[in-house]
């Protein structure tokens, strides 16, 4: 499967004009890639999960183009997405497990499901069956309430339905952030396991714990205030970062092993541009040690080393 | 060391020059209150009916129970509501009518407000016993047949006045809003702010009164609105199906004499349209002033 | 010194509140001024339990807690609780939670002032806010006369660590303070505590996040559904975790240079080294005691069976 995104921008609609929420971010995926995109709130990282599958009516679309194996994907159009949507393109919300309905039976829920996407419950129980028990849950879970599974149990269901259809294209916004430690694991290795048996061909795991998605993605977007600041490999990002914000980012995380008194970490000052009227030029002009009179001017996304993308006027 | 200076932030609404004392909230609160559309149609409403039931009756030349004019005449220049089969001017009864109203909107709804708020506030904020407590005898008064307590009341009592009969409305109707308040009330006791006004050593009393009330006082009003609502409409039925007060008139009043002298069979519609419409004015009015008092006291609803 | 011994917490649950569920159970341990101590442990664990007993919050069921010698599990009466607030004080973990949203931010100030100092002048008022703006490095303009929705979550975090400087406190239980701040401030904020501690202020440090309490902490504290299962000096704790409980949580931690496979081939390394019989393995069917066993000298762990699973 391939994935390009090509200068997507999608606003949201105010009473107060359009916050430029997504301002043009291009990159691809690869075949089999888990690309973690990472970013702070109000980096547009949720936005760019959602308007990949079109799931929020405030959102409008302005331009840029998304192609899945070849294939124009209709952002803007709501109806055309019904045949994108959970069968080639799936999206596991953020607080997807708390969003069961509470009073139905879990299998109910997903036999409706499958219904209304035109697929017989009947004909996807066995596949059903295997794919429960090899994220460790028993068959009986269709039986229960959800009230009656813990977390990690929830959300391990929540991803099975998710990719039931062998969608090419699995979207996982922030599936971890509610989880205890030990759960988080779990979920995050069973994330890599789908993608291992071709359950789904590629996935973007939307997160704001980097440290987390290094432990499962191939490659890691760091967003910015609606614009892409970097893309590399895990260990480059983590290792060898260009980008400021980026290296910024990375110094302000505690980390096991890193205590106060012999390494003082310290926080990036002042905080994200407000969207609505964005600054000229780059958006990290105004917290950057580095920024001068070049910056004014918005910096491309560019190939700066072999599969090494930023969007810096200063990057070496 | 690096100083957290954050920017200001484009996206907030310029501020007014407030100071940073917890006064400036009413203040604040004011001004926006003169400017918000919903507020001031419901208000104007609600304040022209009391106006009519204060100011025009010492106007009027007859009483309303006087029969001066001729029969079931329609509206004229002469008589504004028509007349009745008595010959009583219906403007007369409707303008004292409203008195009653008020009365006994205010005074049951009050009373019930009051004692339904009390009960809720304190059920919903200490919890435990006491709030067992609480709840049985809010129960217990809830499943109390009302409308059956008060006609064999109504029928023993000789007469009675309208403040006994608003009394009454009170003291049946609290439960709904002793529920409606504890509920609240508990969601809002559990918030962070709650306990940490605990921890600067504020008093229970003040806790509910300074934190607890304001951030449901849109709530606390609707409540008394529906309170004043339910008490009028009560009423309403009473006097309509005759168990209302013995003297004074009220609109529930001119109804029940307009369906009893057969008005509804003769077409004579200005007999209890304007009654019907009266309370339904005023109640409808003082709903929209809710709303519009939400946004009021919502700072976030504010900045939209 | 702010002393938990034996701390239990019942919680009675059910219709008409036969059930009951432990949410602690004998917790012991201590908060000394200028130290921190991390409370770590996963939902359900009691952490927050604790912090909230500590502040008077949520009652004891047993046990007692002493600051500077003063029982205070006990503490009856408006007056008695309202001294002790003025030395010990908590920050919470939802930063828009804490503040009630119709009245400006500055009013948790401004409750401080009435209650605590209410004789003090306008103008020393203001240089008393003033100056413990300063510490927590906040700009008085800019923060002062706004709503708490127009403040960012870090902002509102540290005006009330602001608030309980005003009072001088002596201890603060702070309850995972920053885990729902963005990324970039929360290292900010969490520089703040250390340099509170360097103040001389005890910190109890309640959180989930391993990292955090690495960072900061002198002392940490494991717990695990309601039991302290181990705790000690931090650097000792972190380096040699014994209990399996523990030694999980580490294994669970993304960091940042090394995979999940490696932190856990590492420990199960040191353990398969490690085979000797320990004075904190239990035998077959041996009940767990109350009371923490030694490990080395300010490292204690809960005596466990060595092959149960956790």
């Amino acid at each position: 499967m391939t994935l390009e995104v090509s200068d997507l921008q999608v606003y949201y609609r105010t009473l107060r004009g359009d916050v430029r929420a997504l301002d043009g971010p291009t990159f691809g995926l690869a075949d089999g890639e888990i690309m973690g995109l990472a970013g702070e709130s109000g980096s547009g990282k949720s936005t760019l999960s959602k308007s990949l599958i079109r799931l929020d009516g405030r959102m409008r679309y302005i331009g840029g183009s998304v192609t899945l194996d070849g294939d124009e994907v209709p952002i803007w159009d709501d109806q055309a997405m019904n045949e994108f949507r959970y069968k080639r393109i799936s999206l596991i919300p953020q607080y997807a497990m708390s969003a069961m309905n509470p009073t139905r039976k879990i299998g109910k829920m997903i036999a409706e499901l499958l219904e209304s996407r035109g697929v017989r419950f009947r004909d996807t129980r066995d596949e059903l069956h295997r794919r429960l028990e090899l994220v460790g849950l028993q068959r009986d879970v269709l039986d229960r309430y959800p009230l009656e599974l813990s977390g990690g149990m929830k959300q391990r269901t929540v991803m099975v339905i998710s990719t039931l259809l062998n969608p090419s294209l699995l979207i996982a916004d922030e599936v971890t952030s509610a989880l205890d430690v030990s759960t988080q694991r779990a979920v995050a290795e069973t994330l890599v396991e789908f993608r291992d048996r071709r359950f789904v061909k590629s996935m973007i795991v939307v997160t704001h714990d980097i440290s987390l998605v290094y432990q499962i993605a191939d490659t890691i977007m760091v967003m910015y205030a609606g614009r892409l600041a970097e893309k590399a490999s895990a260990k480059t990002i983590i290792e060898m970062p260009k980008h400021p914000y980026t290296k910024m980012l990375l110094d302000s995380l505690p980390e096991v092993g890193v205590k106060y008194e012999d390494k003082r970490l310290s926080g990036i000052p002042g905080s994200p541009p407000g969207l609505l009227k964005p600054p000229q030029g780059c958006r990290f002009r105004d917290r950057c040690p580095l920024a001068d009179k070049q910056c004014l001017e918005q910096p491309p996304f560019v190939e700066v080393e072999r599969d090494h993308h930023v969007a810096c006027w200063k990057a070496e | 060391m690096t100083a957290a200076q954050p920017l200001p932030d484009p996206t907030t609404a310029a501020e007014e020059p407030a100071a940073a004392t917890p006064e400036a909230p009413q203040r604040e609160a004011l001004y926006f209150a003169l400017r918000n559309p919903k507020l001031i149609v419901g208000l104007s409403i609600v304040l022209l009916f009391l106006l009519v039931g204060l100011v025009v009756p010492p106007l009027l030349e007859h009483g309303p129970n006087e029969r001066y004019a001729p029969p079931l005449l329609p509206p004229s220049g002469e008589h504004w509501f028509g007349t009745t089969q008595f010959g009583q001017d219906l403007f007369t009864q409707f303008a004292y009518g409203i008195r009653a109203t008020f009365l006994v909107g205010l005074l049951g709804g009050g009373i019930a407000a009051v004692i339904g708020m009390t009960i809720g506030f304190v059920a919903g904020y200490k919890g435990g016993w006491v709030d067992e407590v609480l709840n049985m005898l809010t129960n217990v008064v809830l499943v109390l047949p009302t409308l059956a307590v008060l006609f064999i009341i109504a029928a023993y009592v000789d007469s009675y006045s309208v403040t006994t009969q608003s009394f009454f409305i009170g003291m049946t109707s609290w439960p709904w809003a002793a529920r409606a308040v504890r509920s609240q009330a508990l969601s809002l006791s559990s918030r962070d702010f709650v306990d940490l006004a605990r921890l600067s050593g504020v008093r229970t009393w003040k806790i509910i009164v300074r934190d607890i009330a304001p951030n449901m006082s849109s709530y606390l009003f609707m409540t008394f609105i529906l309170l004043f609502g339910g008490a009028v409409l009560a009423a309403a039925g009473l006097d309509f199906v005759g168990l209302g007060p013995s003297d004074g008139m009220s609109l529930g009043l001119i109804m029940h004499q307009a369906v009893k002298w057969g008005a509804l069979q003769l077409g004579v519609w200005w007999w209890f349209v304007p009654p019907g419409l009266g309370i339904t004015a005023i109640v409808g009015a003082m709903y929209i002033m809710n709303v519009g008092l939400d946004e009021v006291f919502n700072p976030k609803l504010r900045e939209m | 010194m702010l002393k938990f011994d034996r701390v239990t917490k019942v919680y009675k649950v059910g219709a008409f509140g036969g059930g009951s569920f432990t949410a602690v159970r004998e917790a012991s341990f201590e908060v000394r001024p200028g130290e921190v101590v991390s409370l770590i442990g996963e939902s359900g664990s009691g952490k927050s339990t604790l912090g909230k007993m500590a502040l008077r919050i949520a009652s004891v069921s047993s046990g007692t807690i002493t600051c500077d010698g003063t029982d205070v599990s006990t503490l009856r009466g408006h007056r008695r609780l309202k001294e002790y607030y003025r030395k010990v004080q908590g920050v919470f973990q939802d930063p828009f939670s804490s503040y009630n949203p119709v009245f400006k931010a500055d009013r948790v100030f401004a409750m401080i002032r009435s209650e605590y100092h209410p004789g003090v002048s306008d103008a020393e008022w203001r240089d008393k806010v003033a100056d413990a703006l300063k510490v927590v490095r906040l700009d008085p303009d800019q923060v002062l006369g706004k709503y708490p929705h127009q403040l960012s979550g870090g902002q509102l975090q540290r005006m009330l660590l602001a608030r309980a400087l005003l009072l001088d406190i002596d201890y603060l239980v702070a309850d995972e303070v920053i885990s729902m701040l963005d990324a970039s401030t929360r290292i900010d904020v969490l520089n703040l505590l250390a340099d509170l501690k360097a103040r001389g202020m005890g910190i109890l440090f309640v959180t989930h996040d391993l990292a955090l309490g690495n960072y900061i902490s002198d002392q940490t504290v494991i717990l695990h559904r309601g039991e302290i299962v181990e705790r000690g000096v931090t650097s000792k704790v972190f380096a040699d975790p014994r209990h399996p409980y523990t030694k999980k949580l580490f294994a669970s931690v993304p960091q940042f240079h090394k995979k999940w496979d490696e932190v856990e081939a590492e420990l199960r390394a040191r353990e398969a080294a490690d085979t000797s019989s320990q004075p904190y393995h239990l035998a077959e069917g041996q009940a767990v005691p109350s009371e923490l066993v030694e490990v080395t000298e300010g490292h204690y762990v809960q005596p466990f069976h060595p092959r149960a699973a956790v």
